[in-house]
Formats: C-alpha cells, structure tokens, sequence
C-alpha cells in the first residue's frame, strides 16, 4: 500500500512533465492540423538553455529567486526557437499538401538534435542537485518511508501555476479567443480582422515557452541531459495527446498525467527495462479502439 | 463619392475564372444587392472584395483608399465586415464570444455591439452562454450577422442570409437590414438568391451572369425587366 502511494507520487510529476510536452503538441494540431514532431526537441532546447541559465547564475544569486529567473530565461529563448522553427520549417509550406509540414518537421527534429549535438558536445551533461530533501508523508508497516521530495513538490506546483496562466489565456484573452477561432474556422478569423500568421505563430511561441517549463524540472528532477533526450519525451507526451484526445487541451494534460502514471506503476511492478513499451502499447491500443481518445471531440456538428 | 468601387476585377480559384471584369460601385448609405443563379459568382465577388481570393487584375477602392492589395485582415480593419456564405460562426465558441471575435481583434470597444446586436435579435442576448454549433439555422444566421455589425462597419458585405430559413425569420432579417440602413446609414451590398426580395429591400441592383455584369439599375426597376422576371423571380412572384 505504502509502496503503491508512493508510485502514485512519482507517477503524478512525471506525468506533470509530460502532460506540459503535450498541451505543445496538441495547441499546434488544433491550430494548423499538423504533428510538430519537431516539438520534443524543442523540450531538449528548453532544459539545455535551462543548464545555461544555471551555470551563467553559478556563484551568483541562488535560492527561488535564481530558479525562477532561470526558468523564465529558458522559457524567452526558447519561445524564439519554437518561432524559428515555425517560420523556417512550417510557414513556408503552409498551403502546400498536408505530408509536407510533416516531414519537415522530422527534418527539423533532426536539425535541433544535431544543432545541440555540436554546440554542446554528444556527452551527458550532469549537474548538482539544486533543491534537495523531502518531505516524509508517513511511514509505512516494515518502515517503507513514503516521501515526497521537494523537486516533485515544485513540479506539482509550477506544472499548475502555468497550467492556470495558459488556461486563463485560452479560455478568457482576446488572443485566446482568437486562437480558437483560427482553430475552428481560420479563413472566417481573417475575415474578422484577425491576423492568422500572426496568431499560429504565438501558437508555436506559447507551446515552446510550456515545453521549456517541462525541460527546466526535467532538468532539476533528473539532473542529467543530453541531445537525445527530446526524443522519447517527445513520443510519450505525443502519446499523451493523443490518449487525451488530439486537440484538447486539457485531455493534453490528463493524457500526461496517465502516461506518467502508466509508466510508473508499470516500472514499478513489471519492469522498468521495458517501461517505454507501456507508453507506446497504451498508443497503438488508443489508435486502434478510441483514435478521438479520452476528451477528443466527436466531429459531429449542426450545419 | 462611391464608398466602395471595383473597376475591371477578374477572380477565381485556381483555373477557374468566376468573376470577369466586373466594375460595380456602391455609395455611401446605398443597399446595394448583387442576384444572380447559383455559381455566378456572388460570393466569391464578395469574397475578392476581402482579398481572399486576391484580385488578378483590376483595382478595388474602398473610401478612397486603395485595398486591392492589403492583406485580408487589414482589409477587413478598414471598416468592411462579412457575413459569409454559410455563415461560418465558430461552433465550439459561446454566442457571446462569437459576438466578441466581431470587435476587439481590430480594438473596437464591444459594449454598443452588443447592445446593437441584443436589440435586433433578442433571442441572442437569451442563448449568450449556449455554444453557438447548437443554435438552430435561423439563430445561426442572426449571431452571423450581428457578429458582423460588431466592429460598426460603413460598410456590409451579406452573402445570402435568406438561405434556408423560414420566410418569418427571413422577414426579420431584411427588416433588420433596412432599419440599420435607414437608422444608422449603414451601407450593404447584399448577395441574395432571392431576387425579389433582395430587389425589394435594396435601391440598386446588379445582375452577375457567369462571372460578367450583363444589367444594372434600381431595384424597381430591375425587377420589371423581363430576364430577371425570367431567370430569377420565376414570373409569378409579388
């Protein structure tokens, strides 16, 4: 019982982490209809501009004041980079045939890898463990210690503040407003005045600002990196938006939080070599009996 | 002065050319329609009017400046506003943020909007929180027209907001329009399949036959002439 609690602590800020990947995923798909695939890459960029931050802070300011200046210098650089990526990559080829977005976008997944390869060495980049200790819950029969450190505290914390911030945007802003109506019908926003180019590209920018939050506790949680690492984030949290319903954003977040959960508890009482097979089973199983997934939306509409 | 001009405009989509050399003005405080059969071109003239698709040649001058060019959101920032074919609300939005899109994207302060749209239609103002996909045509076709109304545009452009409606709330509807063009002096080009209503409501008409301007005049005196009578009033009406 003990022991499956604290599963459930661990599966819950992965799947936080997770869930932050695929809002990205899932914001873009709604939007132009396409998969950035390109986006886990841009989580990588987000904790390696992250590890920056640390190192050009090492010596200086330290404490929550130099987290959360970190955090908010990866989010800024990374933005440009998910803009970047849409202006070179997707702009360019919006209107041409749906293949061809997608297969720029691997282009541009390899390009980030290889880009980050060079710049900052192949070799794992490790860093000391800035927030440390935990908090004890209880302890269970045969002393099996349930604890919640309080690196999972701030993922818990953060993931919602800015799951709150970005919900708010959508749902309450002008610009959210005219997100979704890009989103449902793009060529009647043009004709209200909205400036579409504009608005996919703040779509592009948001999605890479909430992956960088994601890169940056990664970051802190697992303390090592490397170029490789936007990868397999990448296809889990896809995985997540898709078992959460391609397009909803909050299925976004309930998809991460399962597929954490998932691959925890599966690590946990099967076997953690095999983990990523549970994640991508739980997919080709969605794809297969429930492809509009948990919170997707029936394409029925009145006429 | 015309409010909106259109000198020698040819459109299409892709190889198809629907509009040849089509020159049209409306005035300031005209309604103005345009009738003709069904893929004449009505609607992509409307259309091109917005930019989307662009003009291939010709020039469209809308209070004195030239928008042939300008990218369709800025066109439609100059004080046009559309209520397409179709009518194209946003299904998954309230009424109320529907009505909202139609202000603030170009910064108009939505409040006398809003209040214009709920003393035209009220029943908008009881389905303000009801998602707009499950409004019922009629309904639908109102929040698209008072969306449109909500940025206070000089000018709009109506593509057929009689279609498939019931003639009570079509009755409504043009009664609507008149009272904003003779309250307000608000200026419409209106597309209309119905022809003899359309010719009833507007001062001038337009007949499009394949993408050409082959007659123009005013109302009255369009729906006298035999080839409409013909083709589009189907004799026996009024």
């Amino acid at each position: 019982m003990a022991y499956a609690l604290q599963q459930l602590v661990n599966g819950i800020s992965l799947g936080m982490i997770y869930g932050l990947i695929a809002v990205g995923y899932t914001m873009v798909y709604g939007i132009v209809g396409m998969i950035n695939f390109a986006h886990g890459d841009v989580f990588m960029v987000g904790a390696f501009v992250s590890l920056v931050g640390l190192l050009l802070l090492a010596g200086g300011i330290d404490g929550p004041a130099a987290i959360l200046l970190v955090l908010v210098f990866a989010m800024g650089i990374t933005a440009m980079y998910g803009l970047a990526v849409e202006r070179i990559a997707y702009k360019p080829l919006r209107g041409s045939f749906r293949l061809a977005p997608l297969i720029s976008a691997i282009g541009m997944s390899i390009v980030l890898q290889n880009y980050v390869q060079l710049a900052q060495g192949a070799r794992e980049k490790p860093i000391d463990a800035i927030v440390t200790g935990s908090l004890t819950i209880f302890t269970g029969d045969a002393g099996f210690v349930v604890a919640v450190s309080w690196i999972q505290i701030l993922i818990v914390i953060t993931t919602l503040i800015v799951l709150a911030g970005f919900t708010v945007l959508v749902t309450r802003t002008p610009l959210g407003r005219a997100m979704r109506a890009v989103e449902q019908d793009r060529k009647m926003a043009g004709l209200l005045g909205v400036d579409t180019n504009r608005t996919i590209s703040l779509a592009f920018l948001i999605g890479a600002a909430l992956a960088a939050v994601a890169g940056f506790l990664f970051l802190l949680r697992y303390g090592v990196i490397n170029f490789f690492i936007g990868f397999t984030a990448g296809v889990k949290a896809f995985t997540a938006a898709v078992l959460g319903g391609i397009g909803s954003l909050p299925g976004a977040v309930l998809g991460g939080l399962l597929i954490g959960l998932i691959e925890t508890f599966w690590s946990a009482y099967f076997s953690i070599q095999y983990k990523d097979v549970a994640a991508f089973a739980i997919l080709i199983l969605v794809l297969i009996f429930l492809p509009t997934g948990l919170l997707g939306r029936q394409e029925v509409e009145k006429v | 002065m015309s409010l909106l001009s259109l000198e020698g405009i040819s459109a299409g989509y892709g190889p198809v050319q629907a509009l040849e050399d089509v020159s049209l003005h409306v005035g300031q405080g005209e309604i103005v329609t345009l009738v003709g059969a069904n893929g004449a071109g009505k609607s992509t003239l409307l259309m091109t009017i917005c930019g989307d698709p662009r003009a291939r040649t010709g020039r469209i001058v809308f209070d004195g400046q030239d928008i042939t060019a300008l990218p369709t959101h800025l066109i439609m920032r100059q004080g046009l506003a559309q209520s397409p074919e179709g009518r194209r609300i946003f299904p998954r939005m309230t009424v109320n943020e529907n009505l909202l899109m139609g202000a603030e994207v170009a910064g108009h302060d939505p409040a006398p909007g809003l209040a214009q749209a709920r003393a035209l239609f009220p029943i908008l103002l009881e389905r303000a929180g009801q998602r707009a996909g499950t409004l019922s045509g009629g309904e639908q076709q109102m929040l698209a027209i008072a969306r449109a109304l909500m940025s206070r545009p000089r000018l709009l452009l109506l593509d057929e907001p009689s279609l498939g409606l019931a003639p009570l709330i079509v009755r409504q509807i043009f009664g609507a329009i008149r009272r904003l063009n003779e309250e307000e002096g608000l200026t419409v080009l209106l597309v209309e399949q119905n022809a003899f209503q359309a010719l009833r409501l507007a001062h001038r008409g337009y007949v499009l036959v394949n993408g050409r301007i082959t007659l123009q005049g005013s109302g009255a005196e369009l729906m006298t002439r035999s080839e409409v009578q013909d083709a589009y009033l189907g004799g026996g009406h009024g």
